[in-house]
């Protein structure tokens, strides 16, 4: 593998080739926000939240850097006035689904994000993909999916391989940024079997 | 059938077709295109079998269906050769006198012709008909030419000769060059240069490449494709051959859409007969060239129209596009490198090769070149199919070759490029159609949908109608596609309804350039158009919505109101009578009057009313004015007496 000089943020970084930009960015100490990115996982691109700018012979443009491949000589910004008003949006969007989501709290904090600018929708999911993608690509149990498609598009476990395969796992669970994922498991799990769910810290079963 | 191992061989059997076809033999072309299907063509068929059965003619007449001229406004179409007459709008029972009359004693019928509404003459041929001969039709003129399920026909008309010189004549990179000097652009949306993708795709260094036909056509209304893949199968095969050949294929997809049931026989029938030819498979034409290819039928999502999201289709996977940071030319099916292009644009390939550079570039502008497919719908008079040199003004196409709006009413708008395009005003009506032209306007082209609008339309809800189509067919991957253009129509759809509110627009403008800027594909990148060029060209009707809460087009139900004015009203009861919700009170000899809370707004009353007394009109922005004192409403002698 051949190294790659370029910048973020004005610092000089050296990165591999075939690394994103996100990558290379944390490598480098630079953090970008990410609400769909996992490192064990295939970069997906869906929450757009990482964008940044990057600029190349003059030419600037916004990319997303969970899937952007690092360039040579490529310069790249993680914050701008541009950059912040995406990200702001995107958390105002997402906060009419999940507006306790803590994860999404705490970025609108820092991005000014109205968390009532759209009217609610609570459906906690923000489809960010993570249980699913875990679920398929470390597990390879696809017990979790995803059923529909755009607005009407949720996440939902498959009864019969959930009921085999989540008990001894729940490995998704953490992954979670709004938590919309217990909810979803324990109703499927709750229609397939008589024995509580799990058992919570307090003993309450579900 | 023979197989074809040459060249040579291919003459041969080319010259033995054309020595069994006698150009003086009278010939009955009927379109069996879907259009002309659905309006009774397959009868129409059946009809002069059997009369040319019953007449005892079958040696001396021949039948044919055939592909879609493109006039599906008069269709059942039926062009009667030597004499290229054209009948219209034929039934089943013109038959027997079509026989009798235009093919034993060579009259022409003509009740059966077009009318020149403007100058009330009729036109014989085709080529006599002003929606046809203000065309320039170098790909669509051949589908009413051949029998689209004849691979014979095909051969008859010179079909499968570009291949031959390609595989004989010349390199790839002869290939690439002839069509790089045209500058070939994509006509599926793009307007990527094919040959800049296929030479991206041939210097890749992966040996394993692909070739794809999109027909996976989902714009509202747009029917070019189809039209070309069912009605001249062979000439996108041809077209997707030479591009396999030039970049070094050997494998190719047709992806078409399930709702084109005949395209996918007719393609299916093609590939066939191209294999029992040997113009498919292995050693084509002894060239050593092997190429196979097969139909792939898409699930109905509109969002697998987007290259990469096909691929992932074809791959097996839901239909998501997925980023294209390294360009699919590079790295898509599996992959591997894949040049993917649209049905058109494989079907100008073949002429390229055949004419040369030169003479396509004598076609179009300088920076679009050759000709457009546009289905032409909406409020138009001449509905169908157009193909028409890049560079034509709007104004041409809308009123030259589309005969202009119906009713004689006004021009209000014309959306191109799909549902994701721009509709642009009458102050752009001169502007020439082609790549860069539209884009810089607005609008762009898109894979070729032309919907014309009229006064009737309201341009606040044509972009409601058209985000409501995005939100529904997005496929929810990215959130600024998924909920953005959703946070869109739902401001869009209360400003319809008269819930709009001061700082809508502004944030409307918002998402959308965050809905442009970020989404990961064109179908969100595109979706925020349809409401940013009409805020660009029709701002005021947005803000009489807002502000006035008034429709100007009269068309949102919650915004009008229907009234009957007193003093036109003759009491005929006809509205009354009509009204699905008893809405209308009144009686013989009595003034009718409008129930306002009861009135559904079903538009009854007015289509209903005699145009004589034109009594029943529609408000809006203002109330409705009290209904008369009931002593004030009986009539006398037809006279109002109050």
């Amino acid at each position: 593998m051949s190294k790659i000089l370029l910048k973020i943020d004005g610092k000089e970084i050296e990165a591999e080739e075939g690394m994103t930009l996100l990558e290379a960015a944390r490598d480098g100490g630079i953090e970008i926000p990410a609400l769909c990115h996992h490192e064990k996982l295939e970069p997906y691109g869906a929450c757009r939240i990482c964008t940044v700018e990057a600029e190349k012979n003059g030419r600037s443009k916004l990319v997303v850097s969970c899937v952007y491949p690092v360039e040579k000589g490529l310069n790249v910004t993680t914050r701008s006035e541009k950059i912040d008003r995406v990200r702001k949006t995107i958390l105002e969007l997402l906060l009419s689904h999940a507006p306790d989501s803590e994860k999404l709290l705490e970025l609108a904090a820092e991005y000014g994000a109205n968390k009532d600018r759209f009217e609610k929708e609570p459906s906690f999911c923000v489809h960010c993909g993570l249980c699913v993608r875990y679920c398929a690509e470390i597990k390879g149990k696809f017990a979790v999916g995803f059923i529909n498609r755009g607005s009407r598009r949720e996440i939902n476990f498959l009864p019969e391989l959930a009921a085999a395969e989540c008990w001894k796992c729940k490995e998704c669970f953490p992954l979670c940024p709004t938590s919309a994922l217990q909810a979803a498991f324990v109703f499927t799990e709750a229609q397939f079997s008589e024995t509580p769910a799990f058992e919570t810290d307090s003993g309450n079963k579900y | 059938m023979p197989r074809i191992n040459s060249p040579d061989e291919l003459e041969k059997v080319r010259n033995e077709i054309l020595s069994q076809k006698d150009a003086n033999k009278p010939c009955i072309s009927i379109c069996a295109g879907t259009g002309c299907l659905a309006c009774g063509a397959a009868e129409v068929i059946a009809a002069f079998k059997e009369e040319i059965n019953k007449q005892g003619l079958e040696a001396d007449v021949d039948t044919k269906g055939t592909g879609c001229p493109g006039f599906c406004e008069r269709g059942p179409i039926v062009v009667i050769y030597p004499e290229e007459i054209c009948y219209l709008q034929v039934k089943p029972e013109d038959a027997p006198e079509i026989i009798a009359q235009t093919i034993k004693e060579k009259k022409v019928l003509e009740r059966l012709l077009y009318l020149d509404p403007s100058t009330n003459e009729s036109a014989t041929r085709e080529s006599d008909i002003p929606f046809y001969n203000n065309q320039e039709r170098l790909i669509i003129s051949n589908n009413i030419k051949i029998d689209s399920k004849s691979i014979e026909d095909y051969l008859a008309i010179g079909g499968y000769s570009a291949l031959a010189k390609v595989l004989f004549q010349m390199t790839p990179e002869q290939v690439l060059e002839e069509v790089g000097k045209t500058n070939l652009r994509g006509r599926g949306g793009g307007g990527f240069p094919a040959a800049l993708k296929w030479e991206g795709s041939r210097n890749a260094p992966d040996p394993e490449k692909y070739v794809i036909v999109n027909a996976d056509e989902g714009d509202p209304g747009a029917f070019m494709d189809r039209a070309l893949l069912e009605g001249n199968p062979h000439l996108i095969l041809e077209g997707l051959m030479i591009g396999a050949y030039t970049i070094g294929a050997r494998e190719g997809y047709i992806y078409v859409r399930q709702e084109y049931p005949l395209a996918v026989e007719n393609v299916n029938i093609a590939i066939r007969h191209a294999e029992e030819y040997g113009l498919l498979g292995n050693n084509i034409l002894g060239s050593g060239f092997d190429f196979t290819v097969e139909v792939h039928q898409g699930a109905g999502a509109f969002v697998c129209g987007e290259s990469s999201a096909l691929m992932t289709a074809l791959e097996g996977k839901t239909g998501e596009p997925r980023p294209k940071y390294i360009r699919s030319n590079i790295r898509g099916l599996w992959e591997k490198p894949t040049v993917l292009n649209n049905v058109e644009t494989w079907a100008n390939v073949p002429l390229i090769l055949n004419n040369g550079a030169d003479w396509f570039n004598s076609y179009g502008t300088d920076r679009s070149k050759g000709t457009k497919i546009f289905s032409l719908v909406g409020k138009i008079n001449n509905t169908g199919l157009v193909e028409i040199p890049m560079g034509m003004a709007l104004r041409d196409i809308i009123y030259k070759v589309g005969g202009g709006i119906p009713e004689n009413k006004k021009f209000k708008a014309v959306q191109t490029g799909g549902p994701s395009g721009g509709c642009l005003p009458d102050s752009m009506l001169d502007l020439e159609v082609s790549f860069d032209e539209l884009t810089a306007a607005g609008s762009m082209m898109g894979s070729g949908g032309m919907i014309v609008m009229d006064e009737d339309t309201c341009m606040v809800d044509v972009a409601r109608y058209f985000l409501d189509f995005l939100t529904d067919e997005s496929c929810g991957k990215c959130v600024p596609c998924r909920e953005g253009v959703k946070q869109m129509l739902k401001i869009l759809t209360n400003i319809t309804k008269g819930r709009g509110k001061e700082g809508d627009l502004e944030l409307l403008e918002e998402l959308g350039e965050v809905v442009k800027d970020i989404s990961l594909c064109a179908l969100g990148q595109t979706a925020p158009n349809p409401f940013l060029s009409t805020l660009k060209y029709f701002r005021e009707e947005y803000e009489a919505h807002i502000e006035d809460k008034r429709c100007p087009a009269l068309y949102c139900k919650e915004l009008i109101s229907y009234y009957i004015d007193p003093e036109k009203c003759q009491a005929c009861m006809a509205c009354l009578k009509k009204c699905p919700s008893d809405a209308i009170i009144g009686g013989k000899k009595t003034i009718h009057i409008i129930d306002q809370d009861k009135c559904t707004k079903c538009n009854t009353c007015l289509d209903v009313c005699p145009p004589r007394f034109k009594a029943v009109s529609k408000i809006s922005g203002e109330p409705v004015p009290p209904p008369i004192p009931e002593e004030e409403r009986t009539i006398t002698r037809g006279n109002k007496e109050k």
